[in-house]
């Protein structure tokens, strides 16, 4: 039925950086549908599933809590009246932005490597921005009146504040969410319809039917596939950038010290893009082993993660110093007893931890391409510099937050376990959605990868 | 209810039998009890259906009926369990009849506070007292009133009250309370009151005097005793010292140039504190670089909010006060028993240049000596006011106002002793919690339970009542009649608000029994009296005036001519006590002496300078706790003269070292749901020789830390080997505090203006609002004029239904008073300048919280106003952290009770009670400004300056702040905001804030260099 598999069979030799010898059309179908199609999982995942979904009672018990009592249930209070649900905001929506960035910059750029992660990536951001939105409603005093952000024709004739930068905050995540889903089913749909041709029980036949929306893999459809893909990258190319800008916006548009700053957007865009890549690797890394998908994510595709790793960590380093040089710079007497307090007041030991982990380890041993093409390495680069980026949103919320203008008025923000129950319980929903994504979805493009084994093969061939 | 204690009356069958026959059996009848006649259906009936009662159908007039039916269906669905005053009250103002829903009326009546009335205007919206204010007529308010006129509407809305009489701890009946005291009344008549004793608090009630002289006339070995903690008795022996005789001293602080305290509060505690304080203000009042300032000397050895106002505040033992007097004394020509050299710890000179300023000012310097001083100091301050030629014009002095001036504390040795004689028979007290307050040498528990009969009536079920036979609930103060004397002896009327909402009587009620007069209600007796009194045709028309106004007319004591002795000075004493660790004993300064612990406002009101809420602590010096190696927190073992009691250690600034201050009024073991348990109890270890300080306290740590919590931190550090307090400091370098003293001022008018690229309106993207028309609100806070007495913060939370979120929620960060007043320490640790700064809502018009918010929840008034619209809050809590003054309070929980009914009617109708999840903060009470903008509207004129009072503004008693409309170049609050010391907080930021303050002054001695 598939055109493509039709042609004259034949391997990939020798190897590509991108997809091993041995490679090809048939094999490349198999053995990433055969993840999905298999009748059970391995063991491993039937574990992690099971935590992850403890981690998800936990958060359901949590929110139900707070829902029930209060937002009072959290450590913040007056002057730090935003805490962790902020920070896990921030941090999530940061993760958000790899997926995007790889399946849709790099197709706009042509660039072969992202081929074999993009799906994940991609499914990653719609998690991890599925985390990230449920927090702004969580923050919320009166969850229950949220729909009061959005403009609809209300019968008060009330609307809602546009000048306020949470308001474009709701346009760009729900904008940003919309399109990074489009743009990943749109690439679902040729395989799914792979899967429905590959499977043998009919319900599941029914069900990736249903999902592939009559794909038939005619001229015609990878035509219109191959021009909506293109058109929604177009799309979302931008939205990658401003997504997060506006999110800096929710901090720069403030008086805060620490928070007032026209650097905010093109560093909030680089830590963003940062720790999306340190999440792909640390999803990609046991995607890779535990499935062994090496032949697919080889380890020119870590080598160059971590590259971008390096690449975004250093625009975050001198970010981080222009934020410090400007506060003495200026000669702003808030902005500078801001910079000092981070740096020797009572959270300062959590900032030097977040200078160790998004800057001195990484942008140390990445420059290491041992350390780089190592997976346990660059997994364990990964989590602390996904550490690093989470302290670096607590520090910009709480330590800005807590000795502003009026030292009267100066607080302490302590996390309370509620508050370590919904950012764990968030980690474990997005794991939860993770391991059933890679249980029902190609957890790699499917169709792609047969592209890339074509023009594999014809390049060997010229 | 068991039938041992309340023994059931049997019912006579045949009686029944025989009563429904006689009524042709046609009678209708609800219960056998009803048939039987029994007297507990009697008291249900009259309970259920107190206008059945006979008592009060007679000498009920058509008109009164009328009222009273009109105002009963108002107040059905308020009130339905609690009976309506048949008395006839009058408004201050609007006549009683027009209860319009919506319009409050406000009733003149005073508070007794020690015994001495405030007067207030209580305002009462549909026969609910919501607010009181203070009366401009009364002396002892002059418009404005303290903390606890404040917080006293929440204790009589307190559901923890008593409620019901208690027999032995179960529920009693009243009308069996009355039969035994009519019994008893017969036996003791027999025995002339042999073993008849009354314990009360001060009292300076002409009524309750005059009953209590009636009644010794016809119990002529009857007793009424006296008796409370925080009693003046130091006060009144040193005025028997000086002068022979108890006399009431009363200043005129606003005749004064030069003020020397001698460890007085006498701002913040004390009969005539109020007056004291706008008067002491008055004459510090700056307007201009040509106005003057008197200078205020204090002494003493914990900051209080009246020393910290001192020109030269000298820290120094108590029991070192003396030595200063005594020096003091001899150097102005008093003449002195013994040779005195000062304590060390006063820097030289000191002693001689406040002479030197005194005698520069003859005639117009007083010297006042604290109510925890030894009666010698009084009669040393009242030498000096002699000889300095005070006496008629800084100091007038007059008869008692007390109705039975006493020892108190002699008087309840002498009580214990008769009770352990055996000759106490039958003891009533009225109000008082002796069991729980009495000196530790006193124990007046085991000498109590040798009384026969122990009656106790008090607004609480506390410690005491639990060991008395009968315990009957009070009436509050706002639910009953009587009348009290202000500290110049104007009698202000008490008038009810309300009926008992708990069925209390009051003491009058009680005594009349006793008086062999039952029946006659409060309202009878005190209108009794005072017909005696000022008799004559027209007495219905000044009774009427005098409720009116709150004062009874020409009732102020006349100024007494009291001849001073010269040789009272006979102790020989002086010099310091003997050395080692003090011990001093001061009233809480919010819950005073443990009477108002049960009171959530009290309790939560952070303390002035500490800015402790929920505890009381004991207090040391930065240097003390240093030797000691003490932090805050750090649970302390203090003993004195063999009894201890454990608190934890907080370091005050400013304070003297080697001295520990103990708060007292805390660790309740019965106050109620609030107040119990909290704190420890100071009383513990305070004995009736040395009540307010003693020497050789032994402290030591005990290795445990407790939790206290403050609404502001003051974080101690050491930079460069000079520990400095981090957040003063900040508060100076951001200009938020700004002091300077009247020499400064006078050569630099413009010393704290902000400078002019800080107040240029700088451009906006947003369109800028017309503050050019209509009436454009604004206030001044006059940081010179403001004491951080704290009435404003309670005013303000009674005004706005603020809510009290517990310490929890306090240690969090999380309180709701919407005005706090800051402190600020400024030099050395150890003998810092203390400051208060009130922080209100700025209402900026730049306001950083309103373009953040993205619902439009806060938006700006056409007036210039922040408002903040609770309904379309969906609590982001952004304007919070955009507010850089931090004034927004958020309901992280549901903090507003909204399950305790009796709550209900405390609550201000015109204010929102908010729910969970909205942010709140300061409207410059703009239902206030509504209101009167309504009224001038409907009268179509403008509003006049000074129609509109906030809150704060009503209750200051400094007269510190005022609102107003800024564009009206006549309003005070314009001309107030022209003067040069008128600056912003953070004006940096272009906020443009509505509120500004007046620096700071002081006005310190050239010859003291400090």
């Amino acid at each position: 039925m598939d055109p493509v598999t039709e042609e004259k069979p034949s391997l990939v030799t020798p190897e590509s950086p991108w997809i091993a010898a041995g490679q090809s059309y048939a094999s490349a179908t198999d053995k990433i549908g055969g993840i999905v199609l298999t009748e059970k999982p391995p063991k491993g995942w039937f574990l992690g599933f099971g935590i992850a979904i403890i981690f998800v009672l936990i958060l359901n018990m949590a929110i139900s809590y707070l829902f029930a009592i209060g937002v009072g249930i959290w450590g913040i209070n007056v002057p730090i009246a935003w805490g962790f649900a902020i920070v896990n905001f921030v941090w999530w929506i940061g993760i958000g932005h790899a997926g995007t960035l790889i399946s849709a910059f790099l197709l706009l750029m042509r660039q072969k490597w992202r081929t074999s992660i993009n799906r994940f990536a991609e499914a990653m951001t719609i998690f991890a921005v599925m985390c990230a939105g449920m927090f702004p409603l969580l923050h919320m005093g009166r969850p229950w009146v949220f729909y009061w952000m959005f403009p609809y024709p209300d019968t008060m004739g009330v609307w809602p504040q546009f000048r306020s930068p949470l308001v474009w905050d709701v346009f760009a995540v729900s904008t940003y969410f919309t399109v990074s889903l489009l743009f990943w089913y749109t690439g679902l749909i040729p395989d799914f319809g792979t899967l429905r041709d590959k499977a043998k029980s009919l319900f599941v036949k029914k069900i990736y039917g249903m999902l592939s929306m009559g794909w038939r893999g005619s001229a015609i459809h990878w035509k219109r596939h191959e021009t909506a893909s293109l058109l929604l990258a177009g799309i979302a190319t931008p939205l990658v950038v401003s997504v997060h800008t506006v999110v800096s916006f929710d901090f720069t548009i403030a008086l805060v010290p620490g928070w007032h700053s026209t650097i905010f957007p093109p560093y909030f865009v680089a830590g963003a893009i940062y720790s999306g890549f340190a999440m792909v690797v640390m999803l990609g890394i046991p995607l890779r082993k535990f499935y062994h998908l090496e032949a697919y994510i080889t380890e020119r595709h870590l080598n160059n993660m971590a590259k971008m790793l390096l690449a975004t960590g250093f625009i975050v380093t001198y970010s981080y110093v222009m934020e410090t040089f400007m506060a003495f710079y200026s000669d702003d007497k808030y902005e500078r007893f801001m910079m000092m307090n981070r740096m020797t007041g009572p959270y300062a030991p959590w900032y030097w931890l977040l200078v160790a982990c998004n800057i001195v380890i990484p942008m140390t041993l990445l420059w290491s391409h041992k350390i780089r093409t190592n997976t346990v390495s660059l997994f364990l680069i990964a989590t602390v510099v996904q550490i690093g980026m989470w302290l670096e949103r607590f520090i910009i919320v709480v330590t800005s937050l807590h000795r502003d203008f009026m030292p009267s008025a100066w607080g302490m923000y302590y996390p309370t376990k509620w508050d370590w129950a919904v950012l764990t319980g968030s980690m474990g929903l997005f794991l939860a959605l993770f391991y059933l994504f890679i249980r029902v979805m190609p957890a790699i493009s499917i169709f792609e990868v047969r592209e890339l084994v074509h023009k594999t093969l014809e390049e060997n061939a010229h | 209810m068991s039938g041992k204690e309340k023994p059931q009356i049997p019912i006579d069958l045949a009686a029944v039998r025989s009563a429904l026959e006689k009524s042709g059996g046609k009678r209708m009848w609800r219960g056998l009890d009803d048939l039987a006649g029994s007297r507990e259906f009697q008291d249900f009936r009259d309970h259920e259906y107190p206008y059945d009662d006979p008592k009060s159908r007679l000498g009920v007039s058509r008109r009164d009926f009328l009222k009273v039916a009109g105002a009963a269906t108002t107040l059905l669905g308020l009130t339905a369990c609690t009976k309506l005053p048949v008395e006839k009250i009058v408004p201050y103002v609007n006549a009683p009849e027009q209860i319009v829903p919506g319009h409050p009326l406000f009733y003149a009546t005073s508070m007794p506070f020690q015994g001495y009335g405030t007067g207030l205007l209580v305002e009462s919206h549909m026969g609910r007292p919501t607010k009181a204010e203070g009366n401009p007529g009364h002396p002892a308010s002059l418009g404005s009133t303290d903390i606890y006129a404040q917080a006293s509407l929440l204790d009589m809305y307190d559901p923890d009250r008593a409620q019901v009489v208690l027999r032995e701890g179960h529920v009693g009946s009243y009308s069996d309370f009355l039969d035994l005291l009519k019994g008893l009344r017969a036996e003791h008549l027999a025995k002339k009151g042999a073993g008849l004793r009354f314990l009360t608090e001060t009292v300076t009630s002409p009524t309750l005097a005059d009953q209590f002289h009636d009644l010794l006339t016809q119990f002529p070995q009857a007793k009424w005793h006296q008796y409370e903690p925080l009693a003046r008795d130091n006060a009144r022996a040193g005025a028997k010292l000086a002068f022979g005789e108890y006399v009431e001293t009363v200043y005129h602080f606003d005749q004064a140039d030069v003020v020397v305290a001698l460890d007085s509060d006498f701002m913040a505690s004390g009969p005539g504190a109020v007056r004291y304080a706008r008067e002491f203000a008055n004459k510090r009042r700056v307007t201009g670089p040509d106005s003057t300032m008197s200078r205020f000397y204090a002494v003493e050895c914990t900051p209080t909010v009246t020393g910290v106002q001192a020109d030269h505040r000298l820290r120094l033992k108590s029991g070192d006060v003396e030595a200063v007097a005594r020096s003091l004394a001899a150097q102005l020509g008093v003449k002195v028993s013994s040779v005195v050299t000062a304590p060390a710890g006063i820097p030289a000179g000191w002693i001689e240049a406040v002479v030197r300023d005194l005698q520069n000012h003859k005639g117009a310097c007083v010297v006042v000596a604290g109510d925890h001083q030894p009666p010698v100091v009084h009669a040393l301050a009242h030498a000096m006011n002699d000889i300095l030629g005070g006496v008629g014009k800084t100091v007038t002095y007059t008869g008692p106002a007390e109705a039975n001036p006493m020892d108190q504390v002699q008087s309840l040795r002498d009580l214990a002793s008769d009770l352990d004689n055996g000759a106490v028979e039958m003891l009533v007290m009225f109000g008082g919690n002796p069991i729980y307050n009495a000196p530790a040498d006193i124990p007046f528990l085991d000498k109590l339970k040798k009384a026969k009969l122990r009656i106790h009536l008090s607004l609480y079920d506390n410690e005491t009542a639990e060991y008395c036979h009968w315990h009957i609930p009070a009436a509050h103060y706002l639910e009953s009649w009587s009348d009290a004397r202000a500290d110049d002896g104007t009698v202000g009327i008490i008038q009810p608000l309300i009926a008992p909402l708990y069925n209390g009587v009051s003491a009058h009620e009680i005594l009349t029994v006793l008086q062999g007069q039952e029946g006659r209600t409060g309202h009878t007796i005190v209108r009794e009296y005072w017909m005696k009194q000022k008799p004559g045709a027209n007495f219905e028309e000044q009774w009427e005036a005098w409720l009116e106004k709150g004062v009874v007319a020409d009732t102020a004591l006349p100024a007494k001519k009291v001849a001073l002795k010269l040789d009272f000075d006979t102790s020989g004493g002086g010099g310091s006590k003997p050395g080692g660790m003090e011990v001093v004993f001061r009233p809480d300064p919010t819950v005073w002496d443990g009477r108002y612990a049960n009171n959530g406002w009290l309790q939560e009101l952070p303390k002035p300078i500490s800015k402790l809420t929920w505890d009381n602590v004991a207090s040391v010096s930065p240097t003390t706790a240093q030797q000691l190696s003490i932090s805050n927190g750090d649970v302390l073992k203090v003993s004195l003269g063999g009894r201890s009691v454990t608190a934890p250690a907080w370091i005050s600034v400013g304070q003297v070292d080697e001295c520990v201050v103990l708060y007292l009024g805390y660790g309740r073991r019965r106050a109620g749901r609030i107040g119990t348990g909290i704190g420890y109890d100071a009383y513990a270890i305070r004995s009736s020789d040395t009540p307010w300080f003693a020497s050789g306290l032994q402290v030591k740590k005990t290795g445990d830390t407790y939790k206290l919590v403050t609404t502001q931190h003051h974080r101690i550090m050491k930079e460069n080997g000079v520990e400095t307090e981090i957040e003063s400091r900040a508060a100076f370098q951001r200009g938020v505090m700004r002091v300077g003293t009247l020499e400064e001022f006078k050569q630099n008018p413009d010393f704290a203006k902000n400078p002019p690229d800080e107040t240029t309106e700088a451009k906006s993207l947003y369109p800028p609002y017309n503050y050019k028309v209509g009436y454009q609100w604004g206030m001044s806070i006059d940081l010179n004029a403001c004491i951080g007495c704290n009435a404003c913060v309670i005013a303000c939370q009674a005004e706005n239904n603020i809510a009290v979120v517990g310490k929890d929620q306090v240690s969090k960060g999380r309180e709701m008073h919407w005005l706090r007043v800051d402190s600020y320490f400024q030099g050395d640790l150890d003998q810092p300048q203390i400051y208060s700064e009130p922080v209100p809502c700025m209402q900026c018009e730049n306001a950083p919280c309103e373009y953040v918010c993205p619902v439009g929840a806060t938006v700006h008034s056409p007036e210039g106003l922040n408002e903040m619209v609770y309904n379309r809050c969906v609590g982001t809590r952004y304007c919070s952290n955009n507010c850089s003054y931090k004034v927004r309070h958020f309901n992280f929980f549901l903090y507003s009770d909204w399950n305790t009914p009796s709550l209900f009617g405390l609550r201000n109708p015109d204010v929102t009670v908010r729910s969970r999840g909205v942010m709140e903060k300061c409207t410059y009470c703009v239902q206030r400004i509504n209101e009167v903008k309504i009224k001038a509207e409907e009268s179509n004129r403008t509003i006049q300056d000074g129609e509109i009072a906030t809150a704060c503004e009503q209750v200051c008693p400094t007269k510190a702040i005022v609102f107003g409309d800024i564009i009206d170049s006549g309003s005070r609050v314009a001309k107030v905001k022209g003067q040069s010391r008128d600056y912003s907080l953070l004006a940096d930021l272009n906020t443009r804030p509505r509120t500004t303050y007046l620096a700071k002054l002081r006005n310190p001695n050239p010859e003291i260099k400090e």
